[in-house]
């Protein structure tokens, strides 16, 4: 008799002005995964290998967008699953907490045009070989949908060439980017290959009825290396 | 003891919101040149001791209130009376 294969369980988190963690959750739900809900004042992790951080405004974007969600009791927890080879993927405000939380280089700074931008964005994949990325192709073009006021990505020139010769830009604008980044990112790994942070949307975009679905090659690579990541210790 | 920290955005960062300023301005008829925007944290300190107080202010700044990788800090401390 076969047992009905275990869904890979993804843990999404709230924090307080969050607003797109239903969406990643019902994403993920879609793609495969058992979305497991997780609150900001948690201090711990429910028994995941992956963690999302979605977007919105935490704490209100307060002080500087992520600065202050970087505190939530919730992040030592996502730290240590960091440090110990999970998978984490911020998106918008989520890549913002994670670079604030120094997870992510750089920082996440107001679009040069100083105006919201909301709209689908052409997008160039530069790497294949992240547990976020394994469904594209090696300088496929994706169509995601971008909505923030603060996705001018920053690194000074000396991190910018670091982060360029170690391969560290996941992904970048196609043509003009829509926030000022340097060097077109629009999404960047850690060192290490397993933290990403994005500002693009890819929980929006998995369905015909809202337009492209190319977002789902996105989570649909996490919930692949989820299920490989928590299908590799019972294997042992 | 009262504090404030001025927050800058680093020289050579392109401040977007100062350009919107310096625009308005020259559109007002004012004869500027430049303009940048920070931000200015008031505080009011339990600790009476200056220097103490500044090397805390110093881990405020570090840890929290700017970014080190885009924001220059400065601190100013009120008089002791």
């Amino acid at each position: 008799m076969t047992r009905p294969e275990a869904k890979p369980r993804v843990a999404v988190v709230t924090f307080p002005g969050s607003n797109d963690d239903r969406d990643a959750a019902l994403a993920l739900e879609r793609l495969g995964a058992q979305p497991v809900p997780v609150w900001h004042a948690d201090g711990e992790l429910p028994d995941v290998r992956t963690v999302v951080l979605p977007g919105g405004f935490s704490y209100g974007d307060y002080l500087r967008a992520g600065a202050l969600a970087r505190f939530a009791p919730v992040m030592e927890a996502v730290r240590a699953l960091a440090a110990d080879g999970g998978l984490v993927l911020g998106i918008c405000n989520g890549f913002q907490v994670l670079c604030e939380a120094g997870l992510l280089p750089g920082a996440l700074r107001a679009n040069h045009s100083l105006s919201f931008v909301c709209r689908d964005v052409p997008l160039t994949v530069e790497r294949t070989d992240t547990p976020f990325t394994g469904r594209c192709e090696q300088g496929q073009r994706l169509s995601i949908p971008v909505k923030h006021g603060e996705g001018c990505f920053f690194a000074d020139p000396e991190l910018l060439a670091e982060l360029e010769a170690s391969g560290q830009v996941a992904l970048r604008y196609a043509g003009e980017s829509p926030n000022g980044s340097v060097a077109g990112i629009a999404g960047v790994v850690n060192a290490e290959g397993n933290v990403m942070g994005l500002m693009p949307h890819p929980e929006h975009a998995v369905d015909p009825l809202t337009g492209s679905t190319d977002g789902a090659l996105m989570l649909g690579s996490l919930v692949d290396a989820t299920r490989r990541a928590t299908a590799e210790p019972a294997a042992v | 003891m009262r504090a404030t920290v001025l927050v800058r955005p680093k020289p050579g960062i392109l401040d977007p919101q100062g350009e919107a300023v310096l625009g308005s301005l020259q559109q007002l008829g004012f004869a500027v040149d430049g303009a940048r925007v920070g931000r200015v944290v008031d505080l009011e300190l339990r600790d009476a001791d200056s220097r103490q107080a500044r090397a805390e202010l110093e881990r405020m700044c570090e840890q929290l209130l700017a970014n080190p990788l885009i924001e220059s800090y400065e601190i100013e401390l009120a008089q002791e009376t």
